[in-house]
């Protein structure tokens, strides 16, 4: 018992006993910066809210989180430390929760370190701070739908680099799903029932509406159900693929 | 007399006999029960139809060629791999339906002794002690016990990748007794150790057979006679032979064979070729003058030999009895399959 507690810790710990952790936020919060101020025209927009900052997350984060995913089981086969960790009396749902929970943990960390961004805007204007914390939840929620996607995919090889490439192909895929474009993009004949389906499974058609305010608990049940069946879906794969 | 559990050691005034009657009084506990297991990987059986037991106190050498299914059995036995077929149950537990209660009695060194390389070794064994469910003080004494028992105290700030082969094998060693396992079961434990290290492991693995089943797997030989008080050999996934190491040597050719190394030049044949148990003389490669009388049967040829070579006063340098060659039974029966 506990044993999810004592992974997660491992896991947690051993991203700041590498430069990983540093890096991943330095970058999380630069690039962060850049997008915001200056393709996002936070300022031009002379408007007291965080709409650009958030509106770039999903292209962010398709980047920036299978970078942190893509080592999660990878690594594990490739020094054979799985076998270690299989073998000891924990269960594989532990393993697999408590490591995901770690990564994610630290999308939150850097997430939670954009914070002079809020207190800009607040010492700016007067933005509605509700719709701010409804807008880092959602993001924090995003974050774990691409980390999920990227725990199993790391399960799948024991290469991180080929993890990686697996990881940012699907991402992209369910961030276009939702998007305009694509949607546009379905002839009249389709029917409006298999369109909304499909836009329903985009990551964008959740996050924008929570990150203009509506927190919809059913946004926040999608990207907690897709977490769900994308770790269960790692667990499979990991009880499949570990002999080889 | 003194007794622990299941296990009763005579141990007059102060003189350990070193030998331990089991069950005295008791059964003698079986501790695995491996029943026709099976696994296949596609189209391949690495594993075929194996069943043996495993009773406390056992050394068990597991032998083979590579690719013989060695790993693979281990890999079954410790839960890491489900079995295609079959059953493996440690102390009653079953490896497939009570896996956390089996695989809280096994203390597993996996091959090449992998572990997380960017952790200290002491933040290393501080994590497996807390997945071994210990908690608080008892971290603390355990971890210390175990950096004791493998002689790992200088190195206990390291990160792991920074050491050397020899202490990363004794990390893997430390965490697989932290929680005094009932069951250890060692992947080749000396693979890729200089002869100081791989010494002082075996010795190590000495010290820890003491009170528990040992399962090593090995493909050096002399490893078997070291520390083992009982052998398996198996050849593409099935046991081809099952004993102590001395029942196995008996079963080489040249188990009471003698050697003999001369210091001039002699024939031997010639004086031995009435005697009907001796089967041949074999001239040893590479060693000057050497020869060994192989016996008959594994008849004894030793005094009959011994008597002739004074009567004919052969120059003799050196005269000794072989054991038996376990290499040579090992060659014999494990290629006696790969021939079918």
């Amino acid at each position: 018992m506990g044993n999810l507690g004592t992974v997660f810790q491992r896991e947690f710990m051993s991203y700041f006993a590498t430069p990983l952790a540093y890096v991943f936020v330095v970058i999380f919060l630069v690039t962060n910066g850049i997008f915001t101020f200056d393709l996002g025209g936070f300022f031009i927009r002379g408007q007291a809210d965080l709409l650009p900052f958030f509106g770039f997350h999903p292209w962010l984060y398709l980047f920036m989180v299978p970078a942190i995913a893509m080592t999660l089981w990878a690594d594990e086969r490739k020094t054979g430390t799985i076998e270690l960790l299989l073998t000891l009396p924990v269960r594989l749902s532990d393993v697999v929760l408590g490591k995901f929970l770690a990564a994610w943990a630290l999308t939150g960390i850097a997430l939670l370190l954009t914070f002079p961004i809020w207190i800009t805007v607040n010492y700016l204007g007067d933005p509605d701070n509700g719709v701010i914390l409804a807008a880092y939840l959602g993001s924090w929620f995003m974050a774990g739908g691409f980390l999920a996607i990227g725990s199993c995919m790391s399960a799948c090889t024991r290469n991180s680099v080929i993890a990686f490439i697996l990881t940012v192909s699907i991402c992209f895929l369910f961030v276009l799903l939702g998007s305009p474009i694509l949607l546009n993009a379905f002839p009249a004949w389709v029917p409006q029932f298999f369109v909304d389906a499909f836009s329903a499974m985009g990551f964008l058609t959740h996050f924008d509406s929570i990150s203009k305010g509506v927190l919809d608990i059913r946004d926040l049940l999608f990207f907690a159900v897709f977490i769900a069946l994308w770790l269960m879906a790692s667990a499979v794969v990991i009880e499949m693929k570990k002999a080889n | 007399m003194f007794c622990s559990g299941r296990i009763c050691c005579l141990n007059i005034s102060g003189f350990d006999l070193g030998r331990c009657v089991f069950g005295y009084g008791h059964e003698v506990n079986i501790m695995i029960k491996i029943k026709n297991l099976t696994k296949k990987f596609d189209q391949l059986v690495a594993v075929d139809d194996l069943s043996f037991e495993v009773k406390e106190g056992e050394v068990l050498g597991f032998l083979g060629p590579n690719g013989a299914g060695k790993s693979t059995t281990m890999k079954v036995i410790t839960g890491f791999l489900a079995p295609s077929g079959g059953s493996v149950s440690i102390d009653g537990y079953d490896i497939v339906t009570n896996p956390i209660e089996a695989k809280s009695l096994i203390g597993y060194l996996p091959e090449g002794a992998p572990s997380y390389g960017e952790m200290t070794t002491i933040e290393f064994l501080r994590f497996i002690a807390r997945v071994r469910g210990f908690r608080g003080e008892t971290i603390k004494e355990k971890v210390s016990r175990v950096i004791d028992e493998v002689a790992l105290g200088g190195v206990t700030q390291q990160p792991i990748e920074t050491l050397s082969k020899g202490f990363r094998r004794r990390v893997g060693l430390a965490q697989a007794i932290m929680h005094d396992p009932k069951v250890l079961i060692l992947d080749e434990p000396t693979d890729g150790l200089d002869p100081n290290q791989k010494h002082h492991v075996r010795e190590l693995i000495r010290n820890l057979a003491k009170d528990r089943i040992v399962i090593i797997s090995t493909h050096i030989l002399e490893e078997v006679t070291a520390v083992c008080s009982r052998a398996i050999i198996i050849a593409e996934g099935k046991i081809v032979a099952d004993g102590t190491p001395a029942e196995l040597e008996a079963r080489s050719r040249y188990h009471q064979a003698v050697s003999v190394q001369l210091s001039a030049d002699y024939d031997l044949e010639a004086d031995l070729a009435d005697l009907t148990t001796v089967e041949a003389v074999e001239k040893v490669d590479g060693a000057e003058r050497t020869y060994i009388i192989l016996a008959n049967h594994n008849q004894s040829i030793f005094s009959e030999v011994s008597s002739i070579a004074r009567n004919r006063q052969w120059p003799v340098a050196a005269f000794h009895i072989e054991r038996g060659q376990l290499e040579d039974v090992f060659r014999s029966v494990t290629q006696q399959t790969e021939g079918v």
